[in-house]
């Protein structure tokens, strides 16, 4: 049972809903101060849509439920509000740094851009704040390259610029979304431990969303695990990572290849696709779920299950 | 209102093209095909539905306006039915324009399809002069041309024809070079089919969609063009009638009869718009990538 | 940059010269050769034929003719007027400027409306104005423009007698209320089609940039929205309209010389029409080489402009 310290953000039965599909089904969960969640699924499970739902970049869709930061319902918020709330109070990072930044714009200009829509800074504490900015994401030689453009800069740097705009004006979360998919492998190493560092500076939330468990056991506190638009599991890494609750959780798990396991043994899978996922009112997970019977017909509700632990399952426990 | 304007930017999920939109689409084009198959039938069974015959002079009933006895569309100067020559010289000028527009395509599958099958200095030559053609206005090199050569229906497509491939021939070229790099064209020359073949049995099937697509909009231009021209008395030649050349008398008989302007110019607009709205529609139904 | 300048400059002048030599043999192609006003004058002996021919230097070989012309060309020596015999390059100079505010004007009209027609129907798309001004644009593209000058002409000028009916000045006051009074008419007549097109090609184009990953960052920052349209949005949207500008003017001449035409605009259009009815090629041959540099130094100016304002293009060249 937690203590009522009110945690950084709150979200309650979040539902995205575009023309007749449910995108995202009633999530609820809770990212505290300095801590980093993990949102872990694979694609087309709503993760991402999670993320660009709290920003409120959806076009053509419908929002219920509630989103509290700090106090504040994001969701119900209007949009001048909501506007002055991203990139000031809420800052995101993007999957694919080459295209997320403008081509023809100097990235210090972007970084500036934000400080600039925020803050009443003169001309030149904004510069030496981009400067800072940049150094502090590592880019060396900050002031020369305050005027490159996108494409002279490599995705690596590309990404840390774009993490430089997100972090510009202090958050109080971030929402990384897929922020090394797109990178080489040793570059998402560092940029990791970019993020890391900048989320243990600050006071700031991070929910980190991925479908790479190797990047969530390193890096967040929490995770929280997405299938077919709802949250099926979540508590914190290192136990979920040890004893998953959730069929789903445990079939993702297992199909991380282990470096000693045969080269010839099968990676096991989990059979079927997002696609299966139950028509009407039962368990989106059942028709690929080995557990399953008559009883996950109706859909099982997000219980806690002792020591900081939520799951949705029937066979949990 | 900035708010609500830019509310509507971004885009997260795949978003379904608004069915109302698909629907006007294909309606406007289907309106083209109906109205281009009445003007087609019009024109050609001329000879037959015309109320009168189109060279026949009443200089007492000149100038009747529209919905006069007999003469629904009125009559022009010299007393001849604009019904009847609206519809002769549709036979002209849709006849023209679809030459044209044969011809434009013949030249500019040819022009494009051996520059970028041949590839090398063949490649270069060809497609340099496309860009040197280019820079000429068409209007320019197309009347020049016209001064000097008796108009007649046939040279008439002719000229408009080789002043206008130079669009066709570019398509043609990018689409086979992309097609050049498939398997199936490797694999045919592997098999020893000879050039021509090739680009006949394979290239042709699969470039048809953008060739489609310009062909109706160069028939729609060639339709304008040769209005212009026979407007200016360098094209078709009164007494045979063409939508243009019905024209030509139309700025000092503003005052007399308006009308007589009126007609002919709807009927260049109305076939022209038809071709347009056709090759859009061809567009967007032949083209997967396009999404509105 | 320079580099690219200079390679540019290349490519015009090689298209420069590949222009001349097509206008050349037009010149030569056409029936009677250059000579076709006295060859086919029943008066003209063949004797005289044959002296005109060694005077006009017809008699050398082709390529001698041509480099004889082309340098003529270059050095403003553009042969004499068969009707009047004056200096051609005289004569079509004199009318260039009466051509280039007609087309000048037009061209900043029709960017003016087409593109703020074009962006609001990309960013209210699907909507009624959207749909409206698509039907509009078709039926503008549609309509001949002489037609549609023929029309304005008879409503506003002799009907509605708001503006005159052609020239570009009055006979007794040429001061610059008459001329732009009398610029009015033939300058929306030739703006209307541009209209379209700019309206249309904008539209597309917006559209494919507001569904780029720049725009979304850039509302994630908390930019304003009339930020990210302007600053964002038609920035990247530039480099296509300029390219648009450059492929537009053979239209914009060939519309020119329309619009002279029907109103009796004294520019190289209208001069080449009266050139045309007496066969004077001189001057259709030195209108037609001007139209074609035209196109190209405009073309060149375009892709200059695309590369000061795309940063990515220097690297392609």
């Amino acid at each position: 049972m937690e203590i009522a310290a009110p945690p950084l953000l709150e979200v309650q039965d979040l539902s995205v809903s575009f023309a007749n599909t449910r995108a995202v089904d009633s999530i609820s969960f809770r990212v505290e101060e300095g801590e980093t969640l993990g949102l872990v699924g694979e694609s087309g499970c709503g993760k991402s849509t999670t993320a660009l739902a709290l920003m409120r970049l959806l076009r053509d869709a419908s929002l219920t439920g509630r989103a509290w930061l700090d106090g504040v319902d994001l969701i119900g918020l209007g949009e001048a509000e909501m506007r002055a709330m991203r990139g000031s109070q809420v800052g995101m990072i993007f999957q694919d740094p080459a295209t997320a930044l403008h081509p023809m714009v100097r990235v210090g200009e972007q970084v500036a851009e934000v400080l600039d829509a925020h803050l009443s800074l003169s001309r030149a504490e904004t510069k030496a704040r981009t400067v800072e900015l940049f150094r502090k994401v590592g880019i060396a030689a900050p002031e020369q390259r305050i005027r490159a453009f996108p494409h002279e800069l490599s995705g690596g740097m590309c990404q840390r610029v774009v993490i430089a705009m997100a972090i510009s004006c202090g958050p109080r979360l971030l929402l990384a979304d897929e922020p090394t998919t797109a990178l080489d492998v040793t570059v998402q190493a560092q940029i990791l431990d970019l993020l890391r560092g900048i989320a243990g500076q600050s006071r700031a939330g991070m929910v980190l969303i991925t479908h790479d468990l190797g990047v969530v056991a390193g890096m967040a506190d929490r995770v929280a695990v997405m299938y077919a638009g709802r949250i099926v599991e979540s508590g914190p890494t290192d136990q979920i990572f040890a004893h998953p609750l959730h069929p789903y959780t445990a079939g993702l798990l297992a199909s991380i290849p282990q470096l000693d396991s045969g080269w010839d043994e099968p990676v096991p899978t989990i059979p079927g696709s997002v696609q299966d996922k139950g028509a009407g009112s039962g368990c989106p997970f059942a028709p690929r779920c080995s557990l399953a019977s008559m009883e996950c017909r109706t859909a099982p509700p997000f219980l806690a299950a002792g020591g900081g632990r939520m799951v949705a399952c029937w066979k949990a426990v | 209102m900035a708010d609500a304007l830019v509310e509507d930017v971004a885009i997260e999920a795949p978003r379904r093209l608004g069915p109302f939109k698909r629907f006007m689409r294909h309606r406007l084009a289907f309106f083209g095909v109906v109205i281009i198959a009445i003007l087609l039938v019009g024109a050609a069974l001329a000879p037959w539905l015309a109320p009168f015959d189109p060279d026949d002079i009443d200089i007492v009933n000149r100038y009747a306006p529209p919905a006069s006895p007999g003469h629904w569309l009125g009559s022009d100067d010299l007393g001849r039915d604009v019904l009847s020559r609206l519809m002769f010289a549709g036979r002209i000028s849709l006849s023209v324009g679809i030459a044209a527009m044969l011809v434009t395509v013949v030249v500019g599958f040819a022009v494009g399809a051996s520059a970028a099958y041949h590839g090398g200095w063949v490649d270069a030559a060809l497609m340099r002069f496309t860009d040197i053609m280019l820079c000429f206005p068409s209007v320019f090199l197309l009347l020049f041309v016209a001064a000097f050569v008796p108009p007649n229906l046939g040279s008439m497509a002719l000229m408009i024809g080789l002043t206008c491939w130079m669009e066709i021939a570019r398509i043609i070229y990018a689409q086979i070079l992309t097609l050049k790099q498939t398997d199936f064209i490797a694999a045919a020359r592997m098999v020893g089919a000879p050039a021509w073949r090739i680009i006949v049995r394979q290239i042709l099937p699969n470039s048809m969609a953008p060739i489609f697509v310009a062909a109706t909009l160069n028939t729609a231009n060639a339709i304008l063009l040769e209005s212009y021209v026979s407007f200016l008395g360098y094209g078709i030649q009164p007494p045979e009638a063409s939508w243009g050349n019905m024209l030509t008398n139309a700025q000092s008989a503003f005052q007399v009869d308006p009308w007589l302007a009126i007609f002919p110019g709807i009927a260049i607009t109305l076939a022209v718009a038809c071709f347009n709205f056709i090759g859009d529609g061809l567009r967007d139904a032949l083209d997967p990538k396009v999404r509105d | 940059m320079r580099r690219f300048i200079l390679h540019r400059l290349l490519q015009a002048a090689i298209l420069l010269i590949g222009v001349s030599i097509i206008g050349f043999a037009l010149m030569h192609l056409a029936p009677g050769g250059p000579l076709a006003v006295y060859t086919l004058n029943p008066t003209v002996t063949s004797q005289d034929i044959e002296r005109v021919k060694v005077l006009f230097g017809l008699d050398q070989p082709v390529y001698v003719q041509y480099l004889k012309w082309a340098r003529g060309l270059l050095t403003g020596h553009w042969g004499f007027s068969f009707f009047g015999g004056q200096e051609v390059r005289v004569i079509v100079l004199e009318r260039l400027p009466a051509t280039f505010l007609l087309m000048g004007s037009s061209m900043m009209l029709a960017l003016v409306v087409g593109v703020s027609i074009g962006v609001l129907a990309a960013v209210r798309r699907g909507s009624g104005f959207d749909y409206a001004t698509a039907i509009m644009a078709m039926i503008a593209l549609s309509l001949p423009t002489f037609w549609f000058g023929l029309l304005a002409i008879f409503t506003f000028a002799q009907t509605l007698g708001w503006f005159p009916a052609g020239g570009i000045a009055s006979a007794t006051d040429a001061g610059l209320l008459d001329r732009l009074w009398h610029l009015v008419l033939p300058m929306s007549v030739l703006a209307f089609v541009l209209v379209a097109q700019w309206s249309r090609y904008t539209r597309s184009a917006m559209i494919e940039i507001l569904s780029q990953d720049y725009i979304r960052t850039a509302r994630a920052k908390g930019l304003a929205s009339g930020t990210v349209l302007l600053n964002h949005a038609l920035r990247a949207a530039l480099a296509p309209l300029i390219t648009l500008a450059g492929l537009q003017l053979p239209l914009l001449v060939g519309g020119a010389l329309v619009t002279e035409t029907v109103f009796s605009w004294p520019g190289m259009g209208l001069l080449f029409i009266n050139a045309l009815n007496t066969r004077d090629y001189p001057i259709l041959m030195a209108i037609l080489m001007v139209g074609a540099v035209v196109v190209v130094l405009g073309n060149l100016l375009a892709d200059i402009l695309v590369a000061l304002v795309d940063p990515r293009v220097k690297l392609h060249g």
